[in-house]
């Protein structure tokens, strides 16, 4: 799909892996969902909801975005949110279309020429063009589409850094930090690709160090990294294989990278 | 006074087929055409082209095409079908395509009834990767990955599509062609139709196995190759029609 530019919306409802793994929940498809979907040069489009309001937001924005640039999108869940209860307020139905889609197969009613999705080109030249135009449009995704929550990230000298139902354990930590006079904060991504590096501009100069929570042996930590451009220590909390952290858990985390600040 | 009492059909383009020398490949192609020519469906018929042999058919067809992966045709044909249901949707595969590596694609359509048409040209072999044995490969055929014959008891047995998808409910035609003489095209393509019929009909999935000669891999000339498939393909593969009726009958009845 993404090799013929075709929009499509997949939902990856994370389990403990690889293999059968478990059936907990998990976040250990990061890079799969950002980084190796599958073979060649190519990214597709990852939401990341932390509530169960955000699962049904993030559908319409993900096949609308998905539409506007011929993109595959995907939403990255966890087996705990897709578990869950939650009240929602269902958007109004409509039948607007984003975009025009006159490269989509559909008949061409005699009255243009035929249209072929096609993903073979066996011309080295072909492809490589075909892949550099494709990257320019990743670009503009990049520039335009970083999506991220902040919480009491203004004063912060610790940010925990988490998407998902970790997320959602880190904001509970954050609060019993601030309890013990931590000045601790949450940045939330919700696009994982692009990553929100815009969200880390200042605070890569003003916190003192960043936290990367997710429940798996820390896949995303690497791209918290890059975003803070090694300006300040990066760690890791988390657990894996269905284990859900404890906001025990991340607040001694917390507490253990405050002291060395 | 001149008068055109042959041309090509207007379902066919103007590129040149990439087919080798012999291939009936290129029968096939212009029987599908024609038909698509005479139910007049042209502008609202989409093609969904395979792994194989025929991947580049997008340039030969001149309706809408999709390029599917690997034996994906009959779930990419799904989408298509139900998303535009008043487009005529057919795939068109070989036996690599269909009956190996699309296999549960090909079984789970059939059994869904989707109302779609699949072409599937089996030649015993895969064609475009050099001749290596296919599942419908024959006991004791010689190719590139059997060179002493399909052994059945390393290699298994050939499996037989149409037979296999006329026990499925939502199977409208299963039926077994072939193209090697001017008897059986002229059979071949009014399965074709009926295939194509059926679709606007709603009468559910429809299969055309069409009898294929593969003279490069076979190591055979054109005509040697027609004789063998006559001698040795038919037997195995009998022709004729394995289910004919509308999707479900057989529930009604019972």
């Amino acid at each position: 799909m993404a090799a013929c530019d075709i929009p499509a919306l997949i939902v990856n409802v994370q389990r403990g892996g690889p293999g059968l793994g478990g059936i907990q929940p998990s976040q250990s498809d990061y890079w799969q969902a950002t980084k190796a979907t599958g073979h060649g040069d190519f990214q597709i489009l990852v939401y990341a909801p932390a509530t169960i309001q955000e699962m049904v937001d993030l559908v319409g924005l993900a096949f609308d975005k998905g539409d506007e640039y011929r993109i595959p999108a995907m939403i990255l869940a966890d087996g705990m949110l897709g578990q869950m209860m939650e009240p929602v307020k269902l958007p109004e139905a409509t039948t607007k279309r984003a975009v025009d889609k006159p490269w989509a197969c559909c008949g061409h009613q005699n009255k243009r020429e035929h249209n072929i999705l096609n993903s073979l080109l066996l011309s080295p030249k072909e492809l490589e063009d075909l892949i550099i135009q494709r990257y320019k449009r990743y670009d503009v995704i990049k520039k335009n589409e970083q999506k991220w929550d902040e919480y009491l990230l203004d004063d912060a000298d610790i940010v925990v850094v988490a998407y998902g139902a970790s997320a959602r354990v880190s904001h509970t930590a954050v609060d019993m930090a601030r309890q013990q006079g931590i000045k601790a904060g949450l940045l939330r991504p919700i696009t994982l690709w692009p990553f929100p590096v815009k969200a880390f501009e200042s605070l890569k100069e003003t916190a003192k160090a960043f936290i990367s929570c997710e429940m798996s042996m820390g896949q995303m930590v690497d791209d918290v990294r890059l975003a803070v451009e090694c300006k300040k220590p990066v760690s890791f909390v988390g657990r894996t294989g269905g284990k859900i952290p404890t906001p025990g858990e991340v607040l001694n985390k917390i507490i253990e990278v405050g002291g060395v600040c | 006074m001149e008068k055109v009492i042959f041309k090509k059909p207007h379902a066919l383009t103007d590129v040149p087929f990439h087919y080798c020398a012999g291939c009936t490949h290129g029968i096939i192609h212009r029987l599908v055409a024609e038909v698509i020519d005479e139910l007049g469906c042209e502008g609202h018929t989409v093609g969904i082209s395979p792994v194989g042999c025929a991947v580049m058919n997008y340039d030969y067809f001149n309706c809408d095409m999709i390029e599917a992966p690997h034996g994906r045709a009959p779930a990419v044909a799904t989408g298509v079908k139900r998303a535009h249901p008043e487009n005529v949707v057919f795939t068109y595969q070989g036996d690599g395509d269909l009956a190996a590596i699309g296999t549960a694609e090909t079984v789970h359509a059939a059994t869904r009834g989707e109302n779609i048409t699949v072409i599937f040209v089996n030649n015993t072999i895969y064609g475009m990767t050099g001749g290596q044995m296919a599942p419908t490969s024959l006991p004791g055929q010689v190719t590139q990955t059997t060179p002493y014959g399909r052994d059945v008891d390393k290699a298994g047995f050939p499996v037989r599509i149409c037979e296999m998808l006329s026990t499925l409910d939502g199977v409208a035609l299963a039926q077994r062609t072939s193209v090697d003489t001017v008897k059986n095209v002229n059979e071949t393509k009014r399965a074709i139709k009926k295939a194509f019929q059926n679709q606007i009909d709603g009468r559910g999935f429809s299969i055309v196995e069409i009898l294929s000669t593969c003279p490069t891999n076979w190591g055979m000339n054109p005509i040697e190759s027609l004789d063998w498939l006559r001698e040795n393909m038919i037997p195995y593969y009998p022709l004729g029609v394995y289910k004919d009726e509308r999707k479900g009958a057989r529930l009604e009845n019972e």
